[in-house]
């Protein structure tokens, strides 16, 4: 169709085409047959059972949703370098109608793309730049992190937890900061310290620095990292550990205490049924619990059924608006206070995150 | 002190093994003149086979080490037909045989994601091992550990004092006069290479079934060109090589600990620090040009065909 003419002719002809779908709606139908395209942008590899498993999971319950309708495809393991602008370029010009990029690195190389691409739509996960036709999505990891940190705080024995850390970025530090409070709810002596890796993937280092945070006494683990590594430690130390973004109990066995599970596919589904119907406008999505984005789920043998009540009732206390994560009195690391009580820290604080709460040991990367 | 220098020399030497052995291999390939890059995509192409073997055999650590090492000799041997027999580009190769190596190893281990195996525990040695100190960091440690210890010594001792070294150092000097007094070059620089791809396979290998007893694609994480690199910074000597496996592994871990104690450093720095601190340290051992000269092998990546 319009696409493939020259750039000028294209868009007077899109304008055109645009009027008459709006007046005499048919226009569309006529091409019905047509799937529309959906792209992703993988950072790992579909396989490392975290957050690409994750983002795939939720590709394919969209696919399978809109089955005839969206046609998706997928390229995994992209740099964050100038490499990812190629690979996104490359799937806008091959006619690509919608684009979801799944790391925040991205973001620039996106939006370099959407501004020569306008009838493409361009999704980013976990970035803040959005335009005509860019727009961001992100779930609320750090209630599931909250929720972990409920769970450890009632199973740590020592009092010190440990996060494995990927990148010094808002999201990483918002969910130890989550962790620890959630922690800290249920047992006020609780610290927790945090090992950066510097990757968000490379099982290795991530068992290094988990078997550092065990050899001084971390006795509860969670991870930022996207490999089952950490989890797998953790049993072969004896102590407890966490699923992140995907159920990792295979790994972890009785060391599994339950697992922060994403489930993206409410958003991929919301997106690609907005195109669709022709509705979609720039939005910036964060779901959590309330829409079903984020879950804790995959309770272990490990956890007592009190343990478990009580994170499932925090759950449907934050599903139900009645308990926010990072509400007052809060106070960061050095004891200044964040937020007062009955209040709460409001979205574009939680999105530049960058401090401490009170009860997290060490200085954040600068 | 001693609370916190244990752990981190305790898991020194686990994560120097899978250095130690993919640059032992290294190091034997480039000693006959053969410089194969594939090294990453062998280690790959190891750890997914070996793992493979070991969830079909129901969690046998040796079959799926042999394993390892078979697909990793099996890899090398692609790479010796194009490089070796065909006198194709060697660095072209070799980078071939990476991209190759990722992507198989992903293709393969589709179905092998959500597998995980025992492991392996560690062997305390009888009485060296009740040695304060010393004993609970170097013996008790992983077999593997301490097989990867072994090669070493058996390496360094074939290169410097055996006729098999000799030979082999031979022909990566000059080809052409060890083909003149009647020894098969092409023969050695394919030995060679596939006990390189062997080694590689081994240390794939170890990663998965041992180290992190899981597969997940990519998992060697640039470990395979670390080594490469150990290789040249060592000026192809197998202690030096040891000693900067040692550092990298120590230098890694001893940053996470540092991190965990709360020590406020930048954290790129920190995660650059093993490479700043094994470059440093070799670059000022090996800075001598002569002895780097004497010791690398002259013949390095030029093909030799017998009769051109």
């Amino acid at each position: 169709m319009a696409l493939f003419l020259p750039r000028s002719a294209s868009l007077s002809l899109l304008r055109m085409f645009a009027t008459t779908a709006l007046l005499g709606g048919l226009a569309l139908s006529a091409r019905a047959e047509d799937p529309l395209k959906a792209g992703f942008i993988y950072i790992g590899p579909t396989g490392d059972h975290g957050w690409t498993y994750a983002h795939d999971q939720g590709r394919k319950a969209a696919e399978a949703k809109f089955a005839g309708k969206v046609s998706t495809s997928f390229i995994e393991n992209v740099p964050e370098t100038a490499d990812s602008e190629r690979v996104i370029r490359d799937l806008a010009q091959k006619g690509t109608k919608v684009i979801f990029a799944t790391s925040f690195g991205y973001m620039n190389q996106m939006e370099k793309v959407a501004k020569a691409y306008p009838n493409t739509v361009f999704m980013h996960a976990t970035g803040y730049k959005t335009s005509k036709n860019m727009g961001t999505y992100d779930v609320r990891t750090y209630e599931g992190a909250y929720l972990l940190g409920v769970v450890a705080g009632k199973m740590s024995k020592t009092g010190k937890l440990g996060v494995v850390a990927s990148i010094p970025i808002p999201e990483v530090i918002r969910n130890i900061d989550a962790f620890t409070i959630g922690a800290r709810s249920v047992n006020p002596n609780i610290t927790t310290r945090a090992i950066w890796v510097n990757s968000w993937f490379d099982p290795g280092k991530e068992r290094e620095a988990a078997l550092a945070m065990i050899a001084q006494g971390c006795d509860v683990l969670m991870q930022n990292t996207d490999s089952p590594a950490v989890v797998q430690a953790a049993l072969e130390k004896g102590v407890m550990a966490f699923g992140w973004d995907s159920d990792m109990s295979k790994f972890g066995g009785k060391a599994h205490l339950a697992a922060s599970v994403l489930n993206w596919s409410v958003i991929y589904e919301t997106v690609l049924g907005d195109v669709l119907a022709n509705k979609w406008k720039t939005t910036s999505y964060w779901w959590g619990v309330k829409e079903g984005a984020v879950n804790i789920e995959d309770f272990g043998p490990a956890t007592p059924p009190e343990v478990k009540k009580l994170a499932e009732e925090r759950r449907d206390a934050i599903k139900a608006g009645k308990l926010h994560p990072f509400s007052g009195p809060l106070k960061d690391q050095s004891g200044k206070e964040l937020v007062a009580a009955g209040k709460t820290l409001d979205d574009g604080f939680l999105h530049g995150m960058n401090v401490y709460v009170e009860g997290v040991e060490g200085a954040i990367p600068k | 002190m001693m609370d916190h220098l244990t752990p981190i020399l305790v898991g020194t030497l686990g994560a120097a093994t899978p250095l130690v052995l993919a640059g032992l291999g290294e190091l034997i390939t480039e000693r006959s003149g053969v410089m194969n890059l594939g090294v990453e995509g062998m280690m790959l192409i190891g750890a997914i086979a070996g793992f493979a073997t070991a969830v079909g055999t129901d969690g046998s650590v040796i079959l799926g080490l042999l394993g390892g090492v078979a697909a990793g000799v099996l890899a090398a041997s692609a790479f010796a037909v194009l490089a070796l027999s065909l006198a194709a580009n060697q660095a072209a190769c070799g980078l071939a045989l990476t991209i190759f190596g990722v992507g198989l190893s992903a293709f393969i281990g589709q179905s092998y994601v959500s597998h995980s195996l025992a492991g392996l525990q560690p062997w305390a040695i009888p009485v060296l091992s009740d040695v304060p100190f010393v004993g609970p960091i170097l013996f008790r440690q992983d077999p593997v550990v301490y097989l990867a210890f072994l090669l070493y010594v058996l390496v360094a001792w074939t290169l410097a004092h055996t006729k098999v070294g000799l030979l082999l150092r031979a022909v990566g000097e000059s080809p052409e006069a060890a083909h003149a007094i009647g020894y098969p070059v092409l023969g050695i620089r394919w030995l060679a290479t596939l006990t390189g791809g062997g080694f590689a396979g081994l240390a794939g290998a170890y990663l998965s079934i041992v180290y992190t007893p899981l597969w997940v694609q990519n998992m060697t994480a640039g470990r395979g060109w670390i080594s490469v690199a150990l290789v040249v910074f060592a000026a192809w000597k197998p202690t030096r090589l040891l000693l900067g496996a040692c550092l990298f592994g120590g230098v890694t871990i001893l940053q996470f600990h540092a991190q965990g104690l709360g020590l406020d450093v930048p954290v790129e720095l920190l995660a650059a620090l093993p490479y700043l601190a094994t470059i440093l340290v070799l670059v000022l051992i090996s800075r001598d040009r002569n002895l780097l000269l004497l010791n690398l092998p002259a013949s390095l990546s030029r093909p030799f065909l017998p009769g051109r």
